[in-house]
C-alpha cells in the first residue's frame, strides 16, 4: 500500500508531462492539414458512408438503422485498433529521450492511449451526426455511454502496456499483431449481426472477445434504450481490470531492462 | 531511485556499483532467434561490465569532473546517477533534485516549434507550466533564439538546439547538475556563457558533475575529479592532482 501511494504521488508529480505529451500528439496529428481537427469527425463519416454503401448493396444484412449500427462498432473498434497500434511504439519511439533522462516510462504508453481516446471523443461528434440524421430516439440510458468508454479505455491501457513492453524485446510482435488485429476485426460483429454466425462461433465470440461486450453494451443503450445485460457489463469490467493488471505487471517486471534493448 | 535518508551533506553516494550490459552484438530481438537459442541452450549473453565496483561520494556543493578515455564508463556513471540505468550490483543514493544535461534537447520533438518545445522539455524535467511561462523570456534570451521561436526544431542547427536545451535545463537552480560533454557543439561565446552559468550555480551551492575531454575546462569548473579507466576508478581527489596524473599517462 505504501508503495502504491508512492507510485501515485510520483505520477502526480509528472502529470504535467502527461498533459504535454497528450497535447503534443493532438497538435501534431493534424498539423499542416487544411481542415485540421474536422478530420476527426469527417474521416469516420466518410468510411462509414463507404461501408454502408458496400453492405447495403453488395452484401445485404437485415439490420434496422444500419448506419447507426455500423458507426458504433466501427468507432469503438477503431479506438482500440489505434490505441494499441500506437502504443506498440510508445516506448521504442521515445527511446532517445529515455536514454538521456529519467522519466517514468509508463507515462509514454498512457499518454498514447489517452491521445487516441481524445480522438475517440472527437469521433463521437460523427456518431452524433449519424444519430441525428438517422433519427435515433434519445433516451436516458445513453448517459451510460461514458461508462462504456471508460471500460474500453482501461482495457486499452492494459493492452498498450503489455504491447509496448513486449515490442521492446521482440520486434516481431508488430507483424504478428497486425494479423491478429485483422482476425479480431472479423471476429467482432462490426458490420454484420452476430446472429448470422453459427451457434458455436457466437458462443466463442461472446465469451472470448471483449470488444463484443463493449460494442454490444453501446448498441443496446442506443437501439433498445434499456440497461445492457448485467452479465455483459460485468464481463466487460472484469476483463478491463484483468487486462490492465496484467499489462501493469508485465510492464513493471520488464521496464528496468528496456534501456538495454532500445 | 533509492531515496534513503543519508548523511545530510552527501549529495551523491555511489556504493560498489556495477553496471552490466549484454553485448550489443548478441542482441536478440526477434522471437525466432529467441526460441532457436532457447532450444540450443545458448541464451546466455556475453556480458560486459561497463562499471566495475565503483564507489565514490560527492558532498553537497562540491563540483566533480569525470575524466577518462572514450569508453571508460563516464556516461554510464552519469546515467546511473540520473536514474536512467539501474545498478546490477551495489547502490546509488541521491540527495536532492537533479537536472541532467546528458544530451541537450533530448526531449525535443522535431515537428514542434521552439515555443512548444520549451513547455514540453520543461515538463520532461518536471517543471510546471506556469513556472515555464514565468521564465519563458529568460530562457529565450539566454538561448538567443527569439527570432526563430515559431520555427520547428527540426530546422534548427545543432548549436541552436543545444543552446535552447541548456537554457531550459538550467532555468532553475537544481541541487545537482549533471553535464555530459554538452558544450562541445556550441560556439566559443556560448561555451563561455555556459561555463559561467555553471560556475555561478556552483558558487550558489549546486553540486556539479561534469564530463569533458577538455581538461582545462574541467580544471576551471571543478574542484575535484574522478578518473575512470575501463570501468574502474583509477584515481579520485583534488582536480589538479588527478588531472596532472591523467595528462601524464595519456600522453
Amino acid at each position: 500500500m505504501e508503495k502504491f501511494k508512492a507510485r501515485v504521488m510520483n505520477f502526480w508529480g509528472y502529470r504535467n508531462l502527461y498533459e504535454e505529451l497528450v497535447m503534443k500528439d493532438i497538435k501534431l496529428k493534424y498539423r499542416r492539414s487544411f481542415l485540421g481537427y474536422i478530420w476527426s469527425i469527417l474521416n469516420p463519416l466518410m468510411i462509414m458512408c463507404i461501408m454502408v454503401m458496400v453492405f447495403s448493396h453488395m452484401f445485404r444484412f437485415d439490420i434496422v438503422n444500419y448506419p447507426v449500427y455500423l458507426i458504433i462498432g466501427q468507432t469503438i473498434f477503431n479506438f482500440m485498433n489505434e490505441a494499441t497500434n500506437k502504443s506498440m511504439w510508445a516506448i521504442l519511439g521515445n527511446a532517445p529521450l529515455m536514454k538521456k533522462i529519467y522519466v517514468p516510462k509508463y507515462i509514454f504508453t498512457l499518454s498514447t492511449v489517452t491521445s487516441s481516446c481524445v480522438n475517440l471523443v472527437f469521433s463521437l461528434g460523427a456518431i452524433l451526426i449519424v444519430f441525428i440524421v438517422c433519427g435515433v430516439n434519445w433516451n436516458l440510458w445513453m448517459l451510460f455511454i461514458p461508462v462504456i468508454l471508460v471500460e474500453v479505455f482501461v482495457f486499452c491501457v492494459g493492452m498498450g502496456l503489455f504491447l509496448s513492453a513486449a515490442t521492446v524485446f521482440f520486434r516481431d510482435i508488430q507483424y504478428i499483431y497486425a494479423a491478429f488485429l485483422t482476425a479480431w476485426m472479423y471476429a467482432t460483429p462490426i458490420f454484420y449481426p452476430i446472429e448470422q454466425l453459427p451457434e458455436k462461433l457466437q458462443w466463442v465470440i461472446k465469451h472470448f472477445n471483449p470488444m463484443y461486450s463493449y460494442i454490444q453494451q453501446f448498441r443496446t443503450v442506443v437501439f433498445q434504450g434499456i440497461c445492457p445485460d448485467l452479465r455483459l457489463i460485468f464481463y466487460g469490467v472484469v476483463i478491463a481490470i484483468f487486462m490492465s493488471v496484467f499489462g501493469l505487471w508485465v510492464f513493471s517486471k520488464t521496464q528496468d531492462k528496456f534501456i538495454l534493448y532500445i | 531511485m533509492a531515496k534513503t535518508e543519508v548523511n545530510d551533506d552527501i549529495a551523491v553516494k555511489v556504493d560498489h556499483a556495477t553496471v552490466r550490459f549484454n553485448m550489443a552484438t548478441e542482441r536478440i530481438d526477434n522471437l525466432k532467434e529467441y526460441f532457436v537459442r532457447l532450444i540450443q541452450g545458448r541464451l546466455m549473453f556475453q556480458e560486459f561490465l561497463a562499471l566495475k565496483d565503483v564507489s565514490f561520494e560527492v558532498k553537497k556543493g562540491e563540483s566533480w569532473g569525470i575524466i577518462g578515455t572514450n569508453g571508460s564508463g563516464k556516461s554510464t556513471l552519469l546515467k546511473l546517477i540520473s536514474g536512467i540505468l539501474k545498478p546490477y550490483k551495489g547502490s546509488v543514493i541521491i540527495n536532492g533534485s537533479i537536472a541532467p544535461l546528458i544530451e541537450l534537447g533530448a526531449g525535443f520533438d522535431g515537428e514542434l516549434t521552439a515555443r512548444e518545445n520549451i513547455f514540453l522539455n520543461g515538463a520532461v524535467l518536471g517543471y510546471k507550466r506556469d513556472f515555464m511561462k514565468e521564465h519563458f523570456d529568460e530562457i529565450v534570451d539566454f538561448a538567443e533564439i527569439r527570432d526563430f521561436l515559431d520555427m520547428p526544431i527540426k530546422n534548427y542547427s545543432s548549436g541552436m538546439s543545444a543552446r535552447l536545451g541548456f537554457a531550459i535545463a538550467t532555468v532553475v537552480q537544481p541541487d545537482i547538475l549533471i553535464c555530459d560533454e554538452v558544450l562541445a557543439v556550441g560556439d566559443y561565446a556560448f561555451q563561455q556563457k555556459c561555463e559561467k552559468r555553471m560556475t555561478d550555480m556552483r558558487d550558489k551551492g549546486t553540486t556539479l558533475l561534469y564530463v569533458s575531454h577538455n581538461i582545462d575546462s574541467v580544471r576551471y569548473v571543478c574542484d575535484h575529479a574522478l578518473w575512470l579507466n575501463k570501468g574502474n576508478v583509477k584515481d579520485a581527489g583534488v582536480v589538479d592532482k588527478v588531472a596532472d596524473e591523467y595528462m601524464k599517462l595519456e600522453r
